[in-house]
């Protein structure tokens, strides 16, 4: 079998797994789960970017996905009435204050000679711009804070169309990439990887506590959407005609309409990024970035600035992942700082790009959508698994209960098997590199 | 005796605790540098290991309350580490005979022995909650004070108070006696020796004759025992939740790098920076501050430095300027 029908046939397979969905559970979930996947498949190509292309370790991704769901609500939501006035100008003067002083800390650092003096007066201005900091913030956060602290509390947004905070999403996290790279990259993997994985908890912490920001666990609910509401729809007697006509009562209708419209935007973005993706791995950029990740100091020899294509090629995987929370955080409807755990925002998306295979942009798309199936799916499967199996044990045993309540863990086991399979019998994955 | 009451309620809110923590991280980090040093890359999977273990010592510990064993004024949970020790031992091997076996004879690099451990990681996580659920589990029990507030301030006098909690007293116990015994072992004994050969220099030990199998072998029995005393320690003074233990991954990673990923004696100091980095920076200050300063300058705020939410963040602004400044951490680890 060639190549590009192998290709073929895995893509129908994962199709044909999400239309058995549909046709066994119901419509509604096959398309939640096309949606996801699609959202998936995007953070994939992100980390794909970065790991297949460049060989960058990165396990920080859930942290860009939460900088673009931050992005939808600084963008899209309307700004709190007298926050700004308030606090918000002081805010950001405050931040100001707090990068003048980074910035400075770092030019003492490079600028000054190696010594006593340079030490000193780099604690001093590190310890002086952090009470100015804390100085200007505080008071200020206190005000922003208390304005309506049960329905707002927070500087809100800039009211402009939700779209535009995709990419957004990608700007802040891109921002936010080069920052950490400029200090991490160029040092070993692992510790690119500990880096990362410290500035993903981080982000998370910020988005947890700076009730100004987004108003932290309190969480931000009703984002805007770019598609229409269902209950409009609903009422709209064109619709509901139309609906009869193809045999759906209007309820199923609308909620199916709504899904299908995020499924085309997402479909949009990802079809534009993998055709970029695509673009880049074939261009003479491409073929330099994997000749830098193979061997990296004959890259250096040939004249190859391995930092900075490094640095480039985080920012950019990263910002990918940024468009992708954004338009989750988007599909959502509300921002969730205490729902970002790293199993499942970063090392789920590891799983997706190794078992559909590294370095190659289609197969992280594959494995992006057949892991996402497999993530919702193992729940439902293991339940069943589990009842067959004690099935035989007589009603009401502890142990009977316990294997029960216990069937919606095996997704963390599944995965890890999954993963470790790959590894061993296929570690190129399912679509290997060309 | 302001100076002392000063004295006194740093003890009680930033050293004691501080130190039973960086005893806790000291013991984490001892077994990601054991296994960075002998095996040559940096294992996710730890974390969950510690969980794996605590688990054990957990069920063990409940076992031995229903049959009507304790120790009476100590946490039953001592006579259930020896268990929880041979269960994580029996995990480590398993999984080290299953995976991580077959990476090594192909000599892949350090970076998919990486991905690889992620993968551990899932499995191993995904049996704990399995077995225990994903909740919170009380299992300590015996007295919960070796001093507490109120017999301190009869005794002293003092205006503050200083509580002990026995679970800290035991964690630093443990960990002196743990830490002995690698360090006696490592430095005295046959096994330990070649150990510390195969981590200095692979070929070398290898010509000299040092099977790398039973090196492998003896590395992951240490790291099961390291990893499942501070799972128990951690879980005993705090309280034991799988997902907790995942998340001190970052502070444990921390200690070791800080202190030179490979470098055991590293990895003990990185444990009490990290550890006393993180409690001295989120700890109101405001208590101390009024003891010591004159009236006229009593603080207003509590002066805090950070929220103790961004404990992590102290972690990590540290291995940053250690990484920045000195990659190779503050001991000589190796740098590879």
């Amino acid at each position: 079998m060639s190549e590009p029908v192998k290709n073929t046939l895995l893509f129908v397979l994962v199709g044909g797994l999400i239309l058995l969905t549909g046709f066994m559970q119901s419509w509604n979930s096959a398309v939640l789960i096309l949606n996801m996947g699609l959202i998936s498949a995007i953070m994939a190509i992100g980390v794909n970017l970065q790991w297949g292309f460049a060989g960058l370790f990165n396990v920080g991704v859930m942290g860009f996905v939460a900088l673009g769901g931050l992005a939808v609500v600084l963008i899209s939501t309307t700004p709190t009435p007298g926050a700004w006035s308030a606090g918000g100008f002081g805010i950001v003067l405050a931040l100001l204050l707090g990068a003048a002083t980074v910035t400075a800390a770092v030019m003492i650092a490079q600028k000054m000679s190696k010594g006593r003096a340079r030490t000193i007066s780099l604690i001093a201005v590190l310890v002086l711009g952090f009470f100015v900091f804390r100085a200007v913030m505080d008071p200020n956060v206190a005000a922003v804070e208390a304005i309506n602290p049960a329905a707002a509390g927070n500087i809100g947004g800039l009211s402009l169309p939700v779209l535009l905070a995709w990419p957004a999403g990608g700007l802040l996290a891109a921002g936010a990439a080069w920052l950490i790279g400029k200090t991490a990259l160029g040092l070993r993997s692992d510790y690119l990887a500990i880096a990362t994985l410290g500035i993903a908890e981080i982000i998370i912490a910020v988005l947890k506590n700076e009730d100004w920001l987004a108003r932290g666990v309190k969480n931000v609910i009703g984002l805007p959407r770019p598609v229409p509401y269902e209950i409009d729809l609903q009422n709209d007697p064109g619709f509901v005609e139309s609906a009869a006509s193809l045999g759906l009562d209007p309820v199923t209708a609308s909620t199916l309409y709504v899904k299908l419209g995020y499924s085309v935007l997402f479909l949009v973005v990802l079809l534009v990024l993998l055709w970029m993706a695509q673009m880049a791995l074939k261009s003479p950029w491409g073929r330099m970035m994997r000749a830098i990740r193979d061997n990296e100091v004959a890259a250096e020899a040939m004249g190859k600035d391995v930092t900075r294509r490094h640095l480039q090629i985080f920012v950019l995987g990263s910002a990918i992942c940024g468009i992708a929370g954004a338009m989750m955080t988007t599909l959502d409807g509300q921002l969730t700082p205490g729902t970002y755990q790293p199993l499942r925002f970063t090392f789920l998306i590891w799983v997706m790009v190794i078992v559909g295979g590294s370095g190659n942009n289609f197969g992280a798309v594959l494995g992006a959508m057949l892991i996402w199936f497999l993530w919702v799916q193992v729940e439902p499967i293991g339940l069943w698994l589990m009842q067959v199996i004690t099935a035989g044990m007589p009603d009401g045993s502890a142990l009977r209960a316990h294997l029960i309540d216990s069937a919606a863990h095996m997704r963390l086991l599944t995965m890890g098997v999954v993963l470790l399979l790959v590894l061993r019998f296929s570690p190129r994955g399912l679509i290997p590199e060309r | 005796m302001d100076f002392l009451n000063a004295f006194v309620a740093l003890s009680n809110f930033v050293l004691v605790p501080a130190i039973a923590y960086g005893s806790q991280l000291a013991l984490g980090a001892l077994g990601v540098t054991l296994i960075y040093g002998i095996l040559r890359f940096s294992n996710f999977a730890h974390g969950d290991t510690m969980a794996f273990g605590a688990m054990i010592a957990v069920l063990a510990t409940w076992w031995l309350q229903s049959i009507g064993v304790g120790l009476g004024p100590l946490p039953t949970a001592l006579l259930a580490l020896p268990i929880a020790i041979l269960g994580c031992m029996l995990l480590v091997l398993i999984t080290d005979r299953l995976v991580y076996r077959f990476y090594r004879e192909q000599k892949a690099k350090p970076v998919i022995l990486v991905i690889v451990s992620m993968g551990v990681m899932f499995i191993t996580n995904g049996l704990v909650r399995f077995v225990i659920g994903p909740d919170d589990q009380n299992f300590a029990d015996g007295e919960r004070f070796l001093i507490s507030a109120r017999d301190f301030k009869e005794m002293t006098g003092l205006e503050e108070g200083l509580a002990i909690k026995t679970t800290q007293g035991i964690t630093v116990v443990v960990a002196v006696i743990a830490v002995a015994l690698l360090f006696w072992f490592l430095n005295k004994t046959r096994t330990g020796k070649s150990m510390r050969a195969y981590s200095d220099n692979e070929d070398l030990a290898l010509l000299s004759g040092i099977n790398p199998e039973r090196v492998v072998m003896y590395t992951w029995l240490i790291v099961a025992a390291l990893a499942t005393t501070a799972g128990v320690l951690y879980g005993l003074d705090k309280s034991f939740k799988p997902f907790v233990y995942f998340q001190l991954l970052l502070p444990i990673f921390a200690s070791a790098i800080v202190g030179g990923l490979g470098n055991p004696l590293g990895a003990i100091a990185g444990g009490f920076i990290i550890a006393f980095s993180e409690v001295t920076i989120t700890y109101a200050w405001k208590k101390v501050l009024t003891y010591l300063a004159p009236e006229t300058l009593e603080p207003s705020g509590l002066v805090q430095l950070l929220s103790t939410d961004y404990k992590f963040a102290v972690s990590f602004v540290i291995l940053l300027i250690v990484l920045l400044f000195k990659p190779t951490g503050l001991f000589k680890g190796k740098a590879v």
